[in-house]
């Protein structure tokens, strides 16, 4: 089967073409923050709790606050149904996920603090690591946490030899190549970055341009959500 | 984690001038919000709101051997995630002894009302049966899970399709259901006995009561919880203003 055919995607997308995305801030009463996020097929929800006492006590930094992330999905998300709880692959995006956003919260300011990130995955059509920590960001902002910015991830790709940008599905499963990466957009650090398959240094550059173009992208969305939930507050 | 002596004692005040913390009569339920089909991987899903409480249930199925003991049924099971995103009292990790007792209440309604035709989901006798998962993930908790895991339940069995096309059997179905069970939870603390409780009462309840409620209005399945107790009159006029509000909850329930 032909991944692109006549320049174009099996979704119809240029090789350069985001997914569709919708962010919401603030969706949750309970939690101190949150997003609901739309990308593509992926629906993700995140929460913010925190900054408080980090408990049990040995987990506890003197200099600075713990970020936790935990990124869980739920059973109905794909497509044979998951067995509820961690496995080693939401284990390790957590961790990643957890320092990534460390890095741009000024946890200094919080010691013996913790500050808990939930992203649960509730639609997964690929993609879902980057949608989460996008979700987090805005998450972590509409919680009021100080940070020096606010991240965003997006992920590039090559399928049928040619560089794309946001997989989806089929191109995730019969691609060559998925690339995850996280900026802080302000400085174009990176704060997460993956890589499976197979790309030649050239392909990787192009690759690599691409998925901070999304992030860009995607950065501006995140700030219009949160802009469209606070800048009400200051009109009334 | 507990509630706090000053806001139990202020339930308390409330109580005793026959007032609930949000301004409820003590037999009002909170407004019920239902949107159907919202995860594309599912074969059927649901979000329900009750007041700020937001539960999200999502059907998968897949093919498995029956029981022993009911070789020509389907198989259910229900399990409800009590995910840290929801409040700040829940922990990761293995449900524990609360998330089991909700799984296992949701799970009986469904079960005892015969919602789910089981004999319908019987492909070949003793050897090969549909397997329904009701997998309930609580994303806002503001009390009241029993009765929102239970309709998001009922919603998503509603909408649910079976899906053969995926396994190569041929066209996807409806879910053979039948009348949904309506659940109707009360909790009493200081004397008064309240229905649909928020996040305050259910922390402040010495006792707890659900009931399912069957279309013609009798009774499928009961749960009595926590250490406190009720009276047989009280259990009683719970059964009753249960029938009663069963009505308008279905309605919601069906309604498209």
């Amino acid at each position: 089967m032909d991944l692109i055919k006549d320049g174009k995607r099996l979704d119809g997308r240029a090789p350069d073409e985001l997914r569709p995305i919708k962010i919401e801030a603030g969706p949750l009463y309970r939690a101190d923050g949150s997003c609901y996020l739309e990308w593509g097929g992926n629906k993700v929800v995140a929460a913010v709790y925190g900054p408080k006492e980090a408990l049990p006590r040995h987990i506890q930094d003197s200099t600075k606050a713990v970020v936790n992330a935990r990124y869980n999905m739920a059973s109905f998300s794909v497509e044979d149904r998951k067995r509820p709880g961690p496995d080693r692959r939401s284990q390790e995006i957590s961790k990643i996920t957890s320092e990534a956003l460390e890095n741009v919260i000024l946890t200094e300011m919080f010691p013996r603090a913790m500050i808990d990130v939930c992203i649960e995955v509730l639609d997964a059509e690929a993609g879902t690591r980057c949608a989460g920590i996008t979700a987090a960001a805005v998450a972590l902002a509409d919680a009021g946490i100080p940070m020096r910015d606010i991240p965003v991830a997006c992920a590039a790709g090559k399928v049928d030899g040619v560089v794309v940008l946001d997989l989806v599905g089929e191109e995730d499963k019969k691609g060559d190549a998925d690339l995850p990466v996280a900026i802080a957009p302000r400085n174009e650090d990176i704060l997460l970055l993956q890589m499976d398959g197979h790309m030649t240094p050239s392909e990787f550059d192009e690759a690599l341009d691409l998925a901070l173009k999304g992030c860009r992208t995607v950065s501006k969305l995140q700030k219009e959500a949160l802009l469209k939930k606070y800048k009400t507050f200051e009109e009334e | 984690m507990g509630i706090s002596s000053v806001k139990r004692d202020y339930l308390y005040r409330l109580a005793k001038d026959g007032k609930r913390p949000d301004g409820r009569a003590f037999d009002e339920y909170r407004p019920i919000k239902i949107e159907r089909g919202v995860i594309n991987m599912a074969e059927g899903s649901a979000k329900v709101s009750i007041g700020n409480t937001t539960v999200l249930a999502g059907i998968k199925m897949d093919i498995g051997e029956p029981y022993p003991d009911t070789p020509e049924q389907g198989a259910m099971s229900t399990a409800v995630e009590l995910i840290p995103l929801a409040s700040p009292d829940f922990e990761s990790g293995p449900p524990r002894a609360n998330a089991i007792e909700l799984s296992r209440v949701v799970d009986r309604g469904i079960r005892e009302s015969k919602f789910i035709d089981l004999e319908k989901l019987c492909i070949e006798s003793g050897e090969k049966v549909w397997i329904v998962f009701i997998d309930i993930h609580v994303l806002d908790y503001d009390g009241n899970l029993f009765d929102a895991c239970s309709l998001a339940a009922s919603a998503a069995l509603l909408s649910a399709k079976v899906p053969n096309g995926r396994f190569e059997m041929g066209e996807d179905v409806p879910m053979p259901v039948g009348d949904p069970p309506i659940s109707c939870t009360f909790v009493k603390y200081n004397g008064v006995i309240a229905v649909d409780p928020s996040l305050d009462e259910d922390e402040a309840a010495e006792a707890r009561y659900t009931v399912a409620i069957d279309k013609n209005g009798d009774i499928r399945a009961m749960q009595k919880g926590l250490s406190g107790s009720f009276t047989v009159e009280e259990i009683k006029k719970n059964i009753n203003t249960a029938r009663v509000i069963s009505k308008d909850i279905r309605k919601v329930l069906l309604e498209d």
